[in-house]
């Protein structure tokens, strides 16, 4: 029943006791979970000593699911339900991925007509890369709450910069299936800048260089007194550590002579493949040998020349996202100060060798790579739990593709230019080209392509109900929003006439709300009862929290508002107060849909003056306005 | 909001501003405006901070860069400088564009990324030339109307610069 202790935040909390919150780097090949305690940021061990957490879930004969070494021992035994690397089919859809060396049975969802991800078929049923990658946060989750002590209230999620809308998604949808409060998505270029950062109290613009085991990342921040600034980002979100396996597993195969194997065969030859990589790293030769299925041995050996020569071309191919990211940021390599480097892949000398040539500087390797990104999430998990409120770090990141809309002809039309910094907005007017035309189909896309078929399809939506009017009258204002995680929603409205059609889309790749609910009703065998029990308690941990905000921002900011606006939001407080106790989700929701309400210009009021205050530093009085 | 992105950051409206004043202005008041501030407040600041931080950085994007500046400068004057029906430029400049492009086509031609970064340096130095022009034009002497030939001008050699990167991006690939 783990899954239905959803935390809460605030609610008896007194405002000084330190929150519980955690960092999660849901990682390609490793996963880890780190807090920040006594001020210091410090990656949480399992019961073993163990930090790193394979991102390997296995699913048993016996209903049990294994996560991490349990089930990465078991994927040469049992392949076909023994997923590792998940986040590579993170919303993906079959034709995205080479399914071909994969031991896997893949199939294309069942689910919503427009939902695209695939699936993969296992003992334990057909489970979706967002259910997998679940597993291994609820892992993680109960390994930070045994050493905390006690529930989250949130947990800060790393994701490749690189991702886009899809992939974002769809890890914001696993942390909520494993019961997570999810408090932000944070880039992982920009997570491990903020663990470097503070350790070194730099300033000055820096490149990390985050290649992991699936995806790679380039981003460039500049640093100001706790301003963390992307300028740019870039990448390859299907670039990583299992490509170099790929590339020994390959020459293994055409050296030693081997047909096609099966599936252990293959699983086998890859651990070893990666077994040799990382020999590689401090060796000149590496010896690989195992007995396969059908009783033929293999004995090869692999010199580090012969592994530079095989994945010369994967290390040069991180070249171009660099370039291209340093171009958006209008900076020569001269206006670098420094290079860091992220993820285990880049404990490779190969490419440690070609970045140090490309930046005419050795990169920074003083903090581990495969620890830098949870430990800077842990960092700004603290911050955004409320642990920190005088914090003076600041992180401000970038969208890292463009979003657009399709034209005619199938061409994309940029409404949101890529390295746009979050939260951004913008929008974009249509009219009807028919006289009489009340609907129109709006195509939204990611991705730098001119054509629609090139980019990625995020949303297809129909505007209904436009007024007929004469071709080109109607005025149709469609705004993209883009909110801190990353995370687009659209809406849209006509303008000329008094009849509003409002809405807001949701993307259709994500899960929708009841496919949620099964999974987490599948996932504990319970019934309606528990789907209410679950919005009862959402609802009072919303109450919670609002009657906790708004009573810290009066006790602050009363002065603000008059003495009758601060009775009516009491009012509906007290309201609030009475229904919560209640059994009552939906009157609950009401009560602070209507305090919300309430409070509308008060909140307005205190962000102007905070704006004021921010602004009224001495270097404002040397202007004279 | 009625107020003008020059007060949002309290720095007076001017095409030649104070470039650190406006980056440090932006940071303050991102500082006190960005989401991650409002994690556990109410519903209403949420909405507030999104509205608050994602204006700041519409503000802070188009007074960053000359010509977005500009433009915007004679917007509050306005003038739209570029519209459907308002593209009209002097026949020297479109001669210079035309000569611009051709020496791009050669160049994405025979591969010569020398020829490409002399182009680009070529180019700034017209955008340099044009932002001083734009100093006098519009804090000076306040004549909008050749300030508008020069913000489309320089409008135009944004343009040209974004082609130029792409065409350096398809000779390196």
């Amino acid at each position: 029943m783990a899954l239905l202790q959803i935390s809460e935040p605030g609610m008896s909390a007194a405002p000084h006791q330190h929150r519980l919150a955690v960092g999660i780097d849901l990682g390609t090949t490793n996963s880890l979970v780190a807090t920040v305690r006594s001020g210091l940021s410090s990656v949480l061990p399992d019961e073993h000593g163990h930090t790193l957490l394979p991102s390997v879930v296995h699913y048993a004969a016996d209903h049990m699911i294994e996560v991490g070494f349990d089930a990465q021992k078991k994927q040469n035994l049992d392949p076909h339900n023994t997923i590792v690397s998940a986040k590579r089919f993170m919303g993906r859809g079959l034709k995205d991925i080479d399914a071909s060396e994969l031991p896997y049975k893949f199939i294309e969802a069942t689910g919503a007509p427009q939902t695209t991800m695939l699936q993969i078929e296992t003992r334990a049923g057909v489970k979706s890369p967002v259910e997998i990658s679940a597993e291994i946060l609820k892992v993680l989750k109960a390994r930070a709450e045994t050493a905390l002590g006690g529930e989250l209230v949130g947990a800060v999620i790393t994701v490749p910069a690189y991702f886009d809308d899809a992939q974002r998604q769809a890890t914001k949808d696993a942390a909520r299936l494993a019961g997570l409060n999810v408090l932000r998505l944070l880039n992982e270029p920009t997570a491990a800048a903020v663990a470097y950062g503070l350790d070194n109290a730099s300033e000055g613009t820096y490149v990390i260089y985050d290649l992991g085991g699936g995806t790679f990342d380039i981003s460039i921040l500049k640093l100001t007194k706790g301003v963390f600034e992307v300028l740019a980002t870039n990448g390859d979100s299907a670039l990583g550590g299992d490509d170099f396996d790929q590339r020994i597993f390959c020459w293994i195969l055409e050296t030693a002579k081997l047909s096609p194997r099966n599936a252990k065969d293959t699983r086998l030859l890859l651990t070893k493949a990666r077994e040799a990589k990382e020999w590689l790293t401090e060796h000149a030769e590496a010896n690989i040998s195992c007995m396969l299925s059908d009783g033929e041995f293999v004995d090869l050996t692999l010199s580090t020349n012969e592994f530079i020569a095989l994945t010369c071309n994967l290390v040069q191919k991180t070249l171009s996202p660099i370039r291209k990211a340093m171009r958006d940021a209008s900076l020569t390599i001269e206006d670098i100060n420094g290079i860091v480097m992220v993820g285990g892949a880049t404990r490779m000398p190969q490419i440690r060798k070609t970045v140090a040539e490309y930046f005419k500087q050795a990169p920074l390797t003083n903090l581990d790579p495969d620890k830098v990104v949870a430990l800077g999430a842990a960092i700004q998990a603290n911050i955004l739990a409320g642990n920190k409120s005088d914090a003076d770090l600041l992180l401000l990141d970038v969208i890292p593709l463009s979003l657009g809309l399709e034209t005619f002809g199938g061409l994309a039309e940029k409404v949101i230019h890529r390295n746009s910094t979050l939260p951004v907005a913008r929008a974009q007017e249509f009219t009807t080209y028919k006289d009489g035309q009340t609907a129109m189909s709006i195509h939204v896309v990611q991705g730098e392509r001119e054509l629609v078929s090139d980019c990625r399809s995020l949303a297809r939506f129909e505007l209904r109900g436009i007024p007929p009017m004469v071709a080109g009258a109607a005025r149709i204002r469609v705004t993209f929003t883009v909110d801190a995680d990353g995370l687009l929603s659209v809406s849209a409205r006509e303008t000329t006439s008094n009849i509003e059609a409002n809405i807001t889309v949701k993307p259709s790749y994500g899960l929708s709300e009841d496919e949620i609910t099964n999974m987490l009703k599948a996932s504990f065998n319970s019934a309606e009862a528990d789907k209410k029990a679950r919005m009862l308690t959402e609802a009072r941990v919303d109450a919670g929290a609002i009657i906790e905000a708004v009573t810290a921002a009066l006790t602050a900011d009363a002065a603000l508002i008059s003495l009758k606006e601060k009775q009516a939001i009491e009012a509906e407080m007290q309201r609030l107060q009475a229904i919560a106790s209640a059994d009552n989700a939906d009157a609950i929701n009401q009560a602070v849909e209507a305090l919300n309400h309430a409070t509308e210009a008060f909140a307005a009021a205190r962000m102007d003056a905070s704006v004021k205050r921010a602004l009224s530093g001495k270097e404002l009085n040397s202007l004279d306005l | 909001m009625t107020q003008s992105y020059f007060e949002l950051f309290g720095i007076k409206p001017a095409f030649n501003i104070d470039l650190a004043i406006l980056e440090s202005h932006y940071r303050k008041i991102q500082s006190e405006s960005h989401p991650d501030r409002f994690v556990n407040a109410m519903s209403a600041e949420k909405l507030k901070s999104m509205q608050m931080a994602t204006l700041a950085n519409e503000a802070y994007q188009t007074l960053k860069k000359p010509a977005s500046r500009a433009r915007y400068l004679l917007e509050l004057q306005g003038i739209t400088a570029i519209s459907e029906t308002n593209t009209a430029m002097p026949a020297d400049f479109l001669m210079q564009q035309m000569e611009w492009r051709e020496a791009l086509e050669d160049a994405k031609a025979t591969k010569d990324i020398a020829a490409v970064d002399n182009l680009l340096n070529e180019i700034k130095q017209e955008a340099k030339s044009l932002n001083s022009d734009l100093i006098s034009l519009i804090d000076e002497k306040q004549d909008y109307g050749s300030a508008t030939d020069a913000t489309r001008k320089l409008i135009f050699i944004d343009k040209v610069c974004a082609d130029i990167n792409k065409v350096i991006e398809q000779i390196e690939n």
